[in-house]
């Protein structure tokens, strides 16, 4: 018996067929169409049942199907990292009563997920401690996932409708014990929040006692956009959701569409995404590190290793012409071949990096002054991690070993040689140690990648999904009603779903997309990572200081293009 | 109309005369020259910028490779970045600003001592870029005046430092949305 199978049977053994639990035949992973009646139960079964073990709740979202008797459909994600199996859930919900049981009494890591499916939908999810819009500001009207939703409807929010702070921030809970509460609002302009997040904290002395974070400040609207562009106009958009490694969104974006086409992109391609993307994670958690420390009062590591991303940015630039947001990935390939010294200039790479990291780490590993001041702050033990919905470099430093490049090999990274580095202190300093060791694994990777990167073609010789080549567009007819169809329609994607995953600069990168066949995606949800990550973090402030808040909320690398979107 | 900037050539050590420092004709007899105050005053203020990254998105993290050493805006003398409105004078708004955030960012401009500039550094703050959405604030001049702004999505660190130093040509000019208000309310005043 299978894992899908094993799955399905333990499923079955409590909920037999006929009672709210129908199973999806076929799809990429068991899935199941729910009643929401049996949903609460349904969920705890799969945490809580040893056979199945779905202890990580990766993704919720909402799908509008305005054709349909019931409108709305709530998909969740989950997954067991020890079986190594996922699952899908759907919730059919009609519009006329749009409810559904919060499963936050299960999977802490629905709290967010809910809370944005409601911004977006208008799905309540009954039971649900704090639910209230999430991504849009406070004077926002209707639903803007809403098929029926214009994308252009704005809603101005004037400074006097601001929902200033949480009701709790306003009572005083001053008595004999607490007799110097105040209320402090850190962001969302504020030098240590490096974007916009606002976090809401009330002090007793210097300890927290109450945090609440408020995001949404950076929501572009990415999902909309992505419903009104075609499939590959959806790349650009995916560079800017985390910008400090914008290839690596492109990368999973098209790996997820790739999978539904059936149309895998060529070798040499591949390698040039595994390059792009190994140098693109060196790149993001030299940001973050950078930063971290930049906030805890060191400058000078951050200069040193600023000047590796200088680095990284000129070769990018060569490849593609642009130094941040490259949308140099195309659905099939590459938009075009890298330079000549392409390989030349990674070699370079491979040297300098090292010796300015090296530089970093002798300022820093064993400084007493940073050791201080990470060591036992942002503490979290696995399992909280994994209930969280944490992934990547902050759950690895919590010691639990899920890296999707591992697990779910792509790119062919499983052909590769690499580490997956894990600490067990769960701590600031532990975050730290795990990304600086990642960078020297991600080295390792570029270097490892470079010896195999082979002449040929760096996109799907197709027409249904790549451009012609431009002189045969110029020349034969054929070539150019493709080119022309191509840009005006864009391509079909086969109707259904997918759930690609790739393993982001901060932890599982997923795109759930529904095609229904059309020139453009019905609908993308993008799952951040940081995303699951932040939702902690009010939770973790509750006993410690200011400070601290500073030194954890660096260590998160919260992007809030990701966390917003 | 404004008296052009006064050219000045600083003193260098040794060649001073009589008196020790200041300014010196050839001969060594003190010199002097006339100019308007204002236009010393905003010969000072465009060398001692004082920018706020109003970072939001993207852009910010172009913004940080204009600040670190590869690009370096200390050139320019415009690198004492402050965080509070304050202290400083310059609004560099970089990012997309959405409706959520606009009424901070009008907060944050209206907390700024005059005189005030503003840089709207790429299509975002600029128009709203590709962001053409529920959201998403259509150029950040619905909301305050700017006065350089900076295409590019993000804009490279050269086209930054081509809009600070565009903004120093402005004020010397008195072209800033600040100085030209200012010219006009006393010219109503008079």
């Amino acid at each position: 018996m299978d894992n899908r199978e094993q799955t399905v049977a333990a499923i079955r053994s409590v909920f037999p067929e006929g009672e709210g639990v129908a199973e999806i035949p076929g799809g990429e992973m068991p899935a199941f169409r729910v009643d929401r009646g049996a949903l609460p139960a349904l969920a705890r079964h799969l945490k809580n049942d040893p056979a199945l073990d779905f202890k990580l709740l990766l993704d919720v979202c909402g799908v509008d199907y305005p054709g349909r008797d019931e409108r709305f459909e709530v998909v969740y994600h989950a997954a067991s990292l020890e079986r190594g199996q996922r699952i899908r859930l759907k919730v059919p919900v009609p519009e006329g009563d749009p409810v559904v049981p919060s499963l936050f009494g299960v999977w802490r890591a629905a709290d967010w997920f809910e809370r944005e499916a409601f911004d977006m939908f208008g799905i309540r999810f009954e039971g649900h401690p704090n639910l209230k819009r999430i991504l849009c500001h406070q004077a926002f009207q209707g639903h803007a996932l809403r098929k029926d939703y214009d994308p252009g409807q704005r809603w101005l929010l004037r400074e006097t409708e601001q929902d200033d702070m949480p009701a709790w921030a306003k009572e005083r809970p001053e008595d004999a014990d607490h007799f110097e509460t105040q209320v402090l609002n850190l962001g969302p302009s504020h030098p240590a929040t490096h974007g916009t997040l606002r976090t809401v904290v009330r002090l007793d002395g210097e300890i927290i006692t109450k945090a609440e974070v408020e995001i949404g400040y950076l929501h572009r609207c990415f999902e909309k956009m992505a419903e009104s562009h075609t499939w590959n106009q959806v790349i650009p958009y995916t560079d800017r959701l985390n910008y400090c490694s914008a290839m690596m969104n492109g990368v999973g974006y098209a790996l997820a569409v790739e999978k539904m086409l059936g149309v895998p992109a060529p070798p040499r391609a591949q390698t040039i995404r595994l390059i792009l993307s190994e140098l693109s994670r060196i790149m993001d958690h030299i940001v973050d590190i950078g930063a971290n420390l930049n906030d805890l009062g060191a400058m000078t590591p951050f200069l040193y290793m600023y000047e590796a991303r200088e680095e990284i940015y000129s070769l990018l630039e060569a490849c593609c012409g642009s130094r941040l947001t490259m949308s140099y990935v195309r659905i099939g390939g590459l938009s075009h071949d890298v330079p000549h010294d392409f390989a030349e200039s990674v070699r370079y790479l491979l040297k300098r990096i090292p010796t300015l990291i090296a530089d970093m780490e002798t300022l820093i590993t064993e400084n007493r002054i940073f050791r201080d001041r990470t060591e036992g702050i942002g503490r979290l033990s696995a399992e909280d991690a994994v209930d969280w919905g944490w992934t990547g470099p902050c759950l690895r430093a919590c010691g639990v070993a899920y890296d999707v490049r591992k697990a779910y090999p792509y790119l062919g990274y499983e052909t590769y040689d690499f580490k997956v580095p894990v600490s067990h202190g769960g701590d600031t300093y532990a975050r730290y140690l795990v990304r600086v060791e990642e960078i020297k694994q991600s080295l390792a990777l570029v270097e490892q990648a470079l010896g195999r990167l082979a002449p040929g073609p760096i996109i799907v010789d197709d027409h249904n999904v790549a451009l012609p080549p431009k002189e045969k567009v110029y020349t034969e007819m054929e070539s150019l009603i493709w080119h022309f169809k191509l840009i005006m329609e864009g391509m079909k994607v086969p109707a259904g779903e997918a759930y690609g995953f790739s393993e982001g600069a901060n932890g599982e990168l997923g795109y759930y997309i529904v095609s229904d066949g059309g020139g453009k995606p019905y609908r993308i949800k993008v799952r951040p990572p940081c995303f699951a990550i932040f939702q902690a973090y009010p939770h973790m402030l509750e006993g410690a200081t200011v400070s601290d808040a500073v030194a954890m909320l660096g260590s998160f690398n919260v992007i809030a293009g990701e966390l917003d979107r | 109309m404004r008296e052009p900037e006064p050219k000045l050539s600083l003193p260098v050590a040794g060649r001073a005369g009589r008196g020790g420092g200041g300014l010196h004709e050839k001969d060594g007899d003190p010199a002097f020259l006339t100019t308007r105050v204002e236009a010393w005053i905003d010969a000072a203020r465009k060398n001692s910028l004082w920018p706020f990254p109003f970072g939001t998105a993207c852009c910010a993290i172009e913004f940080m490779s204009f600040m670190m050493s590869h690009y370096d805006i200390s050139r320019f003398g415009a690198e004492v970045v402050r965080f509070s409105p304050r202290q400083s004078d310059l609004l560099i708004v970089a990012g997309t600003v959405t409706d959520k955030m606009a009424p901070v960012m009008v907060r944050i401009y209206e907390q700024m001592a005059e005189p005030k500039y503003v840089i709207s550094m790429g299509v975002c703050a600029c128009t709203g870029g590709f962001y053409r959405a529920y959201h998403v604030v259509q150029g950040i001049d619905e909301f305050i005046p700017v006065d350089v702004y900076v295409p590019g999505c993000p804009p490279t660190p050269e086209a930054l430092l081509q809009g600070v130093v565009k903004l120093q040509e402005m004020i010397a000019r008195g072209e800033t949305r600040y100085q030209r208000a200012l010219a006009a309310a006393k010219a109503a005043g008079a």
